[in-house]
């Protein structure tokens, strides 16, 4: 027991603050109920999404700075295709879609041995591109029951359907891949490519599967991205930076081989409810997004001295 | 290491290459701007089409101009590169000092509203310093988190003089959209800069502490050198300039918004990565960046002239991007 609290130290912590928040939130607005659980998990699902992608990336050692343009693309094929081939084709194309555009990002990065940072920024004006090609301004359309599915609550009132369905999409996902040989290879080609690349990992593969994987998240937020507004928007939102911070955030080391998809997952969750608690405190917006900044960075400071001030000289 | 022992005569070309990042960067500007004269014969040759002189001095003189305040953030690229860091703020740095210069020059005159203008970009530049010197958080997150305060001050500031009205100073128009001889005034203040970092970068103590603290930290650390001074120095230079090249960005658009310079952020990371600066440190050039800037100006002409729908302009501008990088990596056969 004391071993896992050790293990997940930095992930209870971010839960603790999180229930903190979430108290604190109740008792300045003490309408705060199901209804705003809700609106919370809704606006935190493509965060979520977008967070998750970049996590995996980031334990396997990159960084993708494409994937508020993936979502994009992801969302207007979604909103471009479902009026005529239906909801789930749909969304079995965009899936698709998603793995294959993170897979590309991925083999360019093997083959052209190019670092990750430039080619995914490259690979950001391509999708952006792409997303403009498929639909110049917004419209189009979801399916009615991808709509509903991020709406009111599930199982019991008073549990949001969008977590549920950001918990069960990424534990369907990164669960049996964290547990498989795959896992293994990611985790160690983050900590050290060469010492993995002499024990027999498949370097390149697994950094291809990395990213892969990254863009079929990219692909559940393009969806949610969809899903939550009803049309298709080509303009990328400001996912990218939002998730580089949640990821950090929630412990995961910039540089690989360490963290989850848990702590940077909840990390979005607190980084939207303190700008609950704002607007609830009735600062002006503005200002909001100077605190939101303020706390982001202090956080990341802050872990920065706790953690590494010894392994990082 | 193999490559050398198959092909002596290819790995000294790539050493020769990587020595003088400069050539291959100038022969492929020179490609595309004979591309560019082909699609379009007499706007770079105006002598095909009847008119005076050999070569078009309006439209360099439009492409120096437009790739000056590009060249200069790149310049922030560059030397933040060099100690494997990068400087995301610098585009909102530059965005900050154009709309305050141009907002506290009818309150307070215009030598004043500059001197503020540089002081904002300063305190941005100190703490990112601080923040990736001394906490040693990653430069990435560091500067994209500044440059998200930075806005929102911004937007706050924005309010407090949305009645002043702006005045743009004289001299930030003449260095902006003024010509002398053909060529754009700009240069009267690009030059000495460009020199200016370049010596910093090849003569200069600084320069040579840069580069110690790129190659192997570690080892610079050993030898003596304080590297968070180092870093604190760089940022506040970094910020200097990027408030620099905001300033002079406001003399060339002549509205000051609050996203004037914001679109400059990512081909300023482009150009400074075709000129071959390395993002893990060490290795860079600011010559090579003005050529990249020169190179991104021009395809975006190109794409502009090939009258593409917007999205397919976009994505070829990253897909070119991706191939100078990658085609520069496999030359000189180094990250």
């Amino acid at each position: 027991m004391t071993g896992f609290i050790q293990r997940n130290a930095w992930t209870l912590g971010l839960l603790v603050l999180f229930l903190i928040l979430l108290g604190t939130t109740k008792s300045m607005q003490p309408d705060f109920g199901v209804s705003g659980l809700e609106s919370l998990a809704r606006a935190a699902l493509p965060f979520a999404f977008a967070t998750a992608g970049m996590a995996v990336v980031v334990i396997v050692g990159g960084i993708d700075l494409s994937v508020a343009s993936m979502m994009a693309v992801c969302s207007v094929t979604a909103a471009v295709l479902m009026p005529s081939v239906g909801g789930v084709a749909g969304v079995l194309v965009v899936l698709a879609l998603g793995a294959a555009m993170g897979a590309i990002n991925g083999g360019l990065i093997v083959v052209t041995k190019v670092p990750d940072i430039v080619v995914t920024l490259a690979m950001l004006f391509v999708w952006e591109g792409f997303a403009l090609l498929i639909l110049s301004t917004p419209g189009g359309r979801v399916a009615d029951w991808l709509q509903a599915s991020t709406q009111g609550s599930a199982i019991f009132s008073g549990l949001p359907k969008a977590l549920v369905v950001i918990a069960f999409i990424s534990a369907a996902i990164w669960i049996p891949i964290q547990r498989s040989k795959l896992g293994l290879s990611i985790y160690a080609t983050g900590s050290d490519e060469s010492a993995a690349f002499r024990s027999g990992v498949p370097v390149g593969r697994t950094r291809v599967a990395a990213y892969s994987i990254c863009g079929l998240f990219c692909a559940f937020g393009g969806l949610s991205l969809a899903s939550l507004t009803g049309i298709g928007e080509p303009v990328p939102g400001p996912y990218l930076m939002a998730s580089v911070a949640a990821v950090v955030l929630g412990g995961v080391v910039l540089g690989g081989g360490r963290g989850g998809l848990l702590g940077p997952i909840i990390a979005v969750f607190v980084l939207r409810i303190i700008r609950t608690i704002l607007t609830f405190a009735g600062v002006d917006p503005n200002v909001t997004t100077i605190i939101e900044g303020t706390v982001m960075v202090g956080v990341v400071m802050l872990a920065t001295i706790v953690t590494y001030q010894g392994a990082r000289t | 290491m193999t490559d050398a022992a198959i092909d002596p005569a290819n790995a000294r070309l790539g050493r020769f290459l990587r020595d003088n990042p400069v050539i291959p960067l100038i022969a492929f500007l020179v490609l595309l701007i004979a591309v560019l004269e082909i699609m379009k014969p007499g706007m770079i040759t105006p002598f095909r089409v009847g008119r005076d002189g050999l070569i078009s001095t309006f439209w360099v003189g439009n492409l120096v101009k437009f790739a000056i305040p590009l060249a200069m953030l790149a310049a922030c690229q560059v030397l933040t590169m060099l100690t494997a860091g990068i400087d995301l703020s610098a585009s909102v740095v530059a965005t900050v000092a154009a709309f305050v210069c141009a907002t506290a020059s009818p309150l307070v005159g215009v030598g004043p509203a500059v001197l503020i203008a540089l002081g904002a970009g300063a305190l941005v530049g100190l703490v990112n310093g601080i923040g990736a010197g001394i906490v040693r958080v990653h430069p990435l997150i560091m500067t994209l988190g500044t440059g998200l305060i930075a806005t929102g001050c911004l937007q706050v500031y924005q309010r407090f003089v949305i009645s002043t009205g702006t005045e743009i100073p004289e001299f930030l128009l003449w260095l902006g959209t003024g010509r002398s001889f053909g060529m754009p005034n700009g240069l009267f203040m690009f030059v000495p800069f460009a020199f200016g970092i370049l010596w910093l970068m090849r003569f200069s103590g600084f320069g040579r502490l840069l580069f110690a603290l790129g190659s192997n930290e570690n080892a610079a650390r050993l030898s003596g050198v304080r590297s968070w001074q180092v870093i604190v120095a760089l940022y506040v230079l970094s910020s200097l300039i990027a408030a620099l090249a905001g300033l002079l960005y406001l003399g060339m658009i002549r509205t000051p918004s609050l996203s004037l310079a914001n679109p400059l952020l990512l081909p300023s990371v482009a150009a400074a990565v075709i000129g071959g600066t390395s993002i893990f440190g060490g290795r860079g050039s600011f010559g090579g960046a003005i050529v990249g800037a020169l190179i991104l100006r021009v395809i975006e002409t190109l794409l502009t002239l090939l009258q593409m729908p917007q999205g397919a302009r976009i994505a070829i501008f990253g897909l070119i991007i991706l191939a100078v990088t990658a085609v520069y990596v496999r030359i000189t056969g180094q990250r």
